[in-house]
C-alpha cells in the first residue's frame, strides 16, 4: 500500500436537478447520486467500486473522468486539482485517464474500422506516437490480443469479447495511467469475463496502469481489487481490502450482497443461508433519514433513523459505515 | 418416476438471413418430469432461448425450418394447430422473460394483466371473480398492499417487483410447466435471490415443473435437479446438479465451471479461461462444435473436426455426455476444477 | 393530470399570441407600402397619405398591433365617413382590395377548406392506417411489397401534378365527374362528396404513404416487444393481441403526428384549392398573396396558425390520456 496515489476524490457529490410536476416546473427536488464519496487510487493498483443498480458508481465513474462536474468536491489527479479545468487543459486530462464501457457494440462506432477507432484518440488528443499512427494501433492490437492484420475490420465482425479487446486498446491509445472501466465485463459470456479480466491485469503488470473497477459483480471485483469500496444509495457504506470485504464484511449490507450471490455448489448452496434483504432500494431522491440503508436493514434500530453513521476507520484499516456493525 | 409433463425429441431450428442458414438448435433431445427443476445452461447463441420459444409455439413457422417433436400436454408443438397450441399456452405452459422492464404492456394496469391471462383459461368467470384471482396472486408473489397494486401501471414498479408481478401472470393458471428465460439476469443480485427464493416457494405451492434457462451456473446450482449445458444449438452434458459441478463429464462444462470457480477463488493470479470465441451459427465448425476451442481436441488426431459427437450415458455417474474422450478420461475431467 | 393540462393550455396561448405577433410584424415591416394598396391604380400620394392617416399605418408597430389585438377581441370600425366600414367581433382586418372584412372573407372560405380536410383526412387515415396494417402483417410477402411500390408512386407526385392528373382522367378523358364546384353539404350532400372526391383522393394519395410507413414500422417494433409475446404466452388470441397490445402502442404516435397534420391541412390546402379551383382557405391566401392583400395576409396566417397550435394542444391532451406513463408519474 506504498504505492503513491494518482487519482483521489474528496468528499465528491453529485446531485441531478429534478423536473417537477408542478405548473412552473421549478426544480425543487435533486436525485442524490453520489453523496460525499472520498476515494483514492494508487499507481499500479485497482481500486474496485461495487454496488447495486442506483448506487452511484456509474455516476462515480464519470465525475472522476471529468464527463460530469461534480456538484461539490474535488477530483485530484497527481495531485493536481482537475475538478474545474477546461478547454485544452482538461484534454490533457483526457490523455491521463481513459475509461472502458460496459456495452462493447454500443460503445464503438459501427460504420469506423477498427483501425480508426482505436486511432481517433490519437488524433483527437494530438498524442505522438513515435512509430507511425498505423503502426501504433497495430501494436496496440496485439497487445489486446488482436489480430494486427484486422486494421481495417468493422466491430460487427467481432465477437463480443473481440469488441471489449478493442474498447480496451482504444482507450489505451493514448497511454493513460489511469483507467475507469465501467462494468466491463458485465455483458459477456463468463467464459469471455475470464479472458477480459486476465487481459487487464495482465495489461496492469505491464504498463503499470491503475485501475478503477466498477461493477456489480462481486466476484469478479474480488478477484481484481487491491482496495474495494461498497456503495449504496450514493454513499460509501464498507471500505478495505478484498479479503476485509469479503472475509469479514462488517456493514449489514455487503453482508447481505455477499450472501445474496449464488455460489457454483449445489452442496454450499443447500447449506448456507442466505439473508434476503427485503423491499427494494428507496429512491436516490428523498432518501430515508439517518442510514440510507435502514429501511432494508435486519438490525435497524431507532438510532439509525435519527444519526447518520460516519465511515470510521475502527483501527483495522477497514472503514464501515454502520451504528452496529459487525 | 413422477409423470412426464414436456418431452422434446431431436429439435432442430433453423433459420434463414441474408447472411445465410443460422442453425439455432440442431438436435436437443431432453423430458422434464412434474415438479422437476431443469436448469439449461449455456452462453449467448448456444440456442437455449429459441428452444424456450418453440416450446411455447413463439417461434414463426414462416421464418424458422423446425423438425422434430415438443409433445406438451398431449400435442406436439410443432405441428399442432395455433388454436391448439393456444389452448397450451398459460395452462400446460407458461413464460417469464429476462427483461421485466419491457415484458408488461405499459398500458394497461397490472390487475387486468393478471385477470387477462386467467380469463383466457376461465371464460365464464366474472369481472369481479377475476379482479379477485389477481389480487390474490399479487399477494402469492409478495407485492406489499396487493390492493393498491392492483390498479397501477407496470411504470410505476421497480424491476424486482415487475418480475414479480410477470410470474403472478405466468402462474395464475396454474401451468404444469413454467419456462423462465433469465428470469434474474436484468436484476440486482439482492433482487436476483429474491425472485430465486419466490420461484421456489411457488413451485413448492404450484408443483410446476420449472425450466430455467440461465448463462449462471450458480443460479443452476441453488435451483436446479437437472442440467443440460448447451453449446452452439446442441447438448453438450445433461447431468444431475449435484453430478454436474462435482464430476462435469464434458470439457466444455469443465471449462465454464473453471471459469466460475476461479472467479470465486479469492486469490489473486490467472483466470481459468475457455480460449478463442464462439463459433458464428452461420458456418459450424464442422465436426463436434466446440472443439475449436476445446483442450483436448488436439490429441485426438483429428476425430473431434470431422465426427460430431452423440450423447452417450456415462454408467459411472448416469450424466449423458456427448465427446469423444473415453469414459474414464470423461470422469477425471472433474479433477482439476474443484476449488476444494 | 390537472397540472399538466393546465401547463399545456397556458403554454398553447402564450404561443398564439406570439404568432399573432410574428405574423403580424412579417407582414408590417414586408417593403410594401400598405397604405399605398388601399386605393386603386388611380391613387394620387395626397389620398395614400389620408388613407395612412385614417387607417393608423402612421402609428408605431406597437400602437398598430395594439389595436389588431382589441379588433380581435371586440370590433373594429376602418375609415370614417363615407368609407366607413366595421368588423364585428372578432375582427381580423379589413381587406380594400376585397372590400370585405377578412373575418368574413374566412368565413366564407373556411367551410370549403374544412370539407375538404374532414374528408381527406379521414380517407388517408383510413387507407394509411389500414394499408399500413396489412404491410406490417404480409411483412416481405406480396402485399406489402406491392403497397410499398404504390407509396413510393404516391409520394413522388407532386401535388399541382397529381391533382391535374385526376382532373384529367376523371373529368377530361372518362367524365365520370362533372368538374368540381362545391355545394354546401346541407344543401346537397352528393353534391358535396361529388365535388370533394377527387380533392380527398389528391391528399389521400400524398399523405397515406407517409401515414402506412409509421403504421408498418410502428407495428414491427411493437410486435417484436417482449409485452407482445407474453401476450401470446398467454394464451390470447392474435386478434386479442394485436388490437391491445400492438395497434394501441403502435397508433399512439401516429395520432400526435396525425394530429398535426390535420391543423395543417385546416389552414388551408393551397395547391389542391387552386387546381379544383375551390373557393377555400388556401386559394384566399394565394390570391391575397399576388394581390398584396396584407390584412388578408395577416388574418389567413393567423387562422392557420391557431389551427396548428390548437390540435398540437389536443394531441397533446390525447396523449396525457392514452399513456399512463404520461398521466401518472411515478
Amino acid at each position: 500500500m506504498t504505492n503513491p496515489v494518482v487519482l483521489e476524490a474528496k468528499n465528491l457529490v453529485k446531485y441531478f436537478p429534478t423536473v417537477s410536476k408542478g405548473l412552473l416546473q421549478r426544480s425543487t427536488d435533486s436525485v442524490k447520486a453520489v453523496d460525499g464519496v472520498s476515494v483514492q487510487v494508487r499507481a499500479g493498483q485497482t481500486l474496485g467500486v461495487v454496488g447495486e443498480s442506483g448506487c452511484g458508481k456509474s455516476t462515480l465513474a464519470r465525475l472522476l473522468m471529468r464527463l460530469l462536474p461534480p456538484t461539490s468536491g474535488t477530483v485530484l489527479l497527481d495531485g493536481a486539482d482537475i475538478t474545474s479545468l477546461t478547454g485544452r487543459e482538461l484534454r490533457a486530462v483526457r490523455a491521463k485517464i481513459q475509461m472502458v464501457f460496459q456495452d462493447p457494440v454500443a460503445s464503438l462506432n459501427p460504420r469506423h474500422s477498427v483501425g480508426q477507432i482505436i486511432g481517433t484518440p490519437l488524433k483527437f488528443l494530438k498524442v505522438k506516437s513515435a512509430t507511425g499512427a498505423r503502426e501504433h494501433v497495430q501494436e496496440l492490437m496485439e497487445l489486446v490480443g488482436l489480430n494486427p492484420e484486422h486494421y481495417n475490420r468493422y466491430p460487427h465482425e467481432f465477437s463480443g469479447g473481440q469488441r471489449q479487446r478493442i474498447g480496451i486498446a482504444r482507450a489505451l491509445a493514448v497511454g493513460p495511467q489511469v483507467i475507469v472501466a465501467d462494468e466491463p465485463v458485465s455483458a459477456l459470456d463468463v467464459s469471455i469475463q475470464a479472458q477480459v479480466l486476465n487481459l487487464m491485469e495482465k495489461l496492469q503488470r505491464d504498463l503499470g496502469l491503475s485501475y478503477v473497477f466498477i461493477a456489480h459483480d462481486l466476484s469478479v471485483v474480488r478477484h481484481i481489487a487491491d482496495e474495494i469500496i461498497v456503495m449504496y444509495l450514493g454513499k460509501v457504506v464498507e471500505s478495505g481490502s478484498p479479503s476485509d470485504v469479503y472475509s469479514t464484511p462488517s456493514h449489514p449490507y455487503t453482508q447481505a450482497l455477499l450472501s445474496a450471490i449464488p455460489v457454483a455448489d449445489p452442496r454450499a448452496a443447500a447449506s448456507h443461508k442466505r439473508t434476503v434483504l427485503v423491499g427494494d432500494v428507496p429512491s436516490p431522491i428523498d432518501p430515508p433519514s439517518g442510514c440510507r440503508f435502514r429501511t432494508r436493514c435486519p438490525r435497524a434500530q431507532d438510532l439509525c433513523a435519527l444519526e447518520e453513521p460516519a465511515l470510521i476507520d475502527r483501527g483495522q484499516g477497514h472503514p464501515v459505515a454502520c451504528h452496529f456493525p459487525g | 418416476m413422477s409423470e412426464l409433463v414436456l418431452q422434446v425429441k431431436d429439435l432442430k431450428v433453423a433459420f434463414s438471413t441474408v447472411d445465410g442458414v443460422v442453425q439455432a438448435v440442431n438436435g436437443i433431445s431432453f423430458d422434464v418430469r412434474k415438479g422437476q427443476t431443469l436448469g439449461i445452461v449455456g452462453e449467448s447463441g448456444s440456442g437455449k432461448s429459441v428452444t424456450a420459444s418453440a416450446i411455447m409455439g413463439l417461434t414463426n413457422r414462416k421464418s424458422a425450418d423446425m423438425s422434430g417433436s415438443i409433445l406438451l400436454g398431449g400435442l406436439d408443438v410443432l405441428t399442432a394447430q395455433e388454436r391448439e397450441i393456444r389452448a397450451l399456452r398459460g395452462r400446460e405452459a407458461a413464460m417469464v422473460f429476462q427483461d421485466p422492464m419491457s415484458a408488461l404492456n405499459p398500458y394497461y394496469t397490472v390487475g387486468k394483466q393478471i385477470a387477462e391471462a386467467y380469463e383466457v383459461h376461465h371464460p365464464k368467470t366474472s369481472k369481479k371473480e377475476r379482479r379477485l384471482i389477481a389480487l390474490d396472486m399479487l399477494a402469492k408473489v409478495g407485492l406489499p398492499k396487493p390492493s393498491e397494486c392492483i390498479d397501477e401501471y407496470p411504470h410505476q414498479f421497480s424491476g424486482g417487483m415487475r418480475q414479480r408481478i410477470v410470474i403472478a401472470i405466468a402462474l395464475v393458471n396454474n401451468p404444469r410447466l413454467l419456462i423462465a428465460d433469465e428470469p434474474t439476469t436484468a436484476l440486482d443480485v439482492t433482487v436476483q435471490a429474491q425472485i430465486l427464493d419466490l420461484m421456489m416457494n411457488l413451485q413448492q405451492e404450484f408443483g410446476s415443473a420449472i425450466i430455467l434457462i440461465t448463462h449462471d451456473l450458480g443460479v443452476v446450482a441453488e435451483v436446479a435437479d437437472e442440467v443440460m449445458v448447451m453449446y452452439a444449438g446442441q447438448t453438450m452434458e445433461s447431468s444431475k446438479v449435484q453430478t454436474l459441478f462435482d464430476t462435469p463429464s464434458h470439457p466444455y462444462t469443465r471449462g465454464l465451471l473453471g471459469s466460475v470457480r476461479s472467479l470465486d477463488n479469492s486469490e489473486r493470479g490467472a483466470l481459468h479461461t475457455i480460449a478463442g470465441n464462439p463459433p458464428s451459427m452461420i458456418s459450424l465448425p464442422g465436426g463436434c462444435p466446440f472443439h475449436p476451442r476445446c483442450e483436448f481436441s488436439a490429441s485426438m488426431n483429428g476425430l473431434c473436426a470431422t465426427v460430431q459427437p452423440t450423447l452417450r450415458v456415462l454408467p459411472a455417474t448416469g450424466s449423458e455426455s456427448a465427446c469423444h474422450l473415453n469414459d474414464d478420461q470423461l470422469l477425471s475431467l472433474g479433477l482439476g476444477v474443484n476449488h476444494d | 393530470m390537472i397540472a399538466y393540462l393546465t401547463r399545456r393550455i397556458l403554454f398553447a396561448g402564450v404561443l398564439l399570441l406570439a404568432v399573432s405577433l410574428f405574423t403580424f410584424l412579417i407582414f408590417t415591416v414586408l417593403p410594401t407600402d400598405p397604405a399605398a394598396l388601399t386605393c386603386g391604380k388611380a391613387c394620387t400620394p395626397d389620398r395614400i397619405e389620408a388613407n395612412r392617416t385614417r387607417l393608423g399605418y402612421d402609428q408605431p408597430v406597437t400602437t398598430q398591433y395594439v389595436r389588431f389585438l382589441k379588433g380581435i377581441v371586440g370590433g373594429r370600425t376602418y375609415g370614417e365617413g363615407q368609407g366607413e366600414f366595421t368588423c364585428g367581433a372578432p375582427s381580423l382586418g379589413y381587406s380594400f382590395s376585397q372590400k370585405d372584412c377578412v373575418t368574413s372573407l374566412i368565413a366564407r372560405t373556411l367551410p370549403v377548406t374544412a370539407s375538404i380536410a374532414f374528408g381527406g383526412f379521414a380517407l388517408w387515415i383510413i387507407f394509411g392506417i389500414g394499408l399500413g396494417m396489412v404491410s406490417a402483417l404480409k411483412r416481405g410477402r406480396w402485399p406489402d411489397r406491392l403497397i410499398s411500390v404504390v407509396s413510393v408512386v404516391g409520394l413522388s407526385f407532386p401535388t399541382f401534378f397529381l391533382a391535374l392528373l385526376l382532373l384529367f382522367i376523371f373529368v377530361i378523358w372518362t367524365q365520370i365527374l362533372p368538374f368540381p364546384s362545391y355545394v354546401s353539404p346541407t344543401e346537397d350532400f352528393f353534391g358535396w362528396c361529388q365535388a370533394l372526391i377527387l380533392p380527398w383522393l389528391t391528399i389521400t394519395i400524398i399523405s397515406a404513404p407517409y401515414y402506412i410507413r409509421l403504421t408498418r414500422f410502428g407495428m414491427l417494433e411493437t410486435m417484436n416487444e417482449d409485452y407482445v409475446r407474453l401476450g401470446i404466452a398467454k394464451g390470447l388470441k392474435r386478434w386479442t393481441v394485436l388490437r391491445k397490445y400492438v395497434l394501441r402502442s403502435a397508433l399512439i404516435p401516429i395520432v400526435t403526428v396525425a394530429g398535426l397534420d390535420f391543423g395543417v391541412t385546416l389552414g388551408g390546402a393551397v395547391f389542391t384549392e387552386s387546381v379544383f379551383s375551390l373557393p377555400g382557405m388556401g386559394r384566399l391566401s394565394i390570391k391575397a398573396v399576388s394581390d398584396s392583400d396584407l390584412p388578408v395576409l395577416v388574418g389567413t396566417t393567423l387562422v392557420a396558425g391557431t389551427f396548428i397550435v390548437v390540435f398540437n394542444l389536443l394531441t397533446d391532451i390525447f396523449y396525457g390520456f392514452v399513456d399512463p406513463r404520461v398521466r401518472i408519474h411515478k
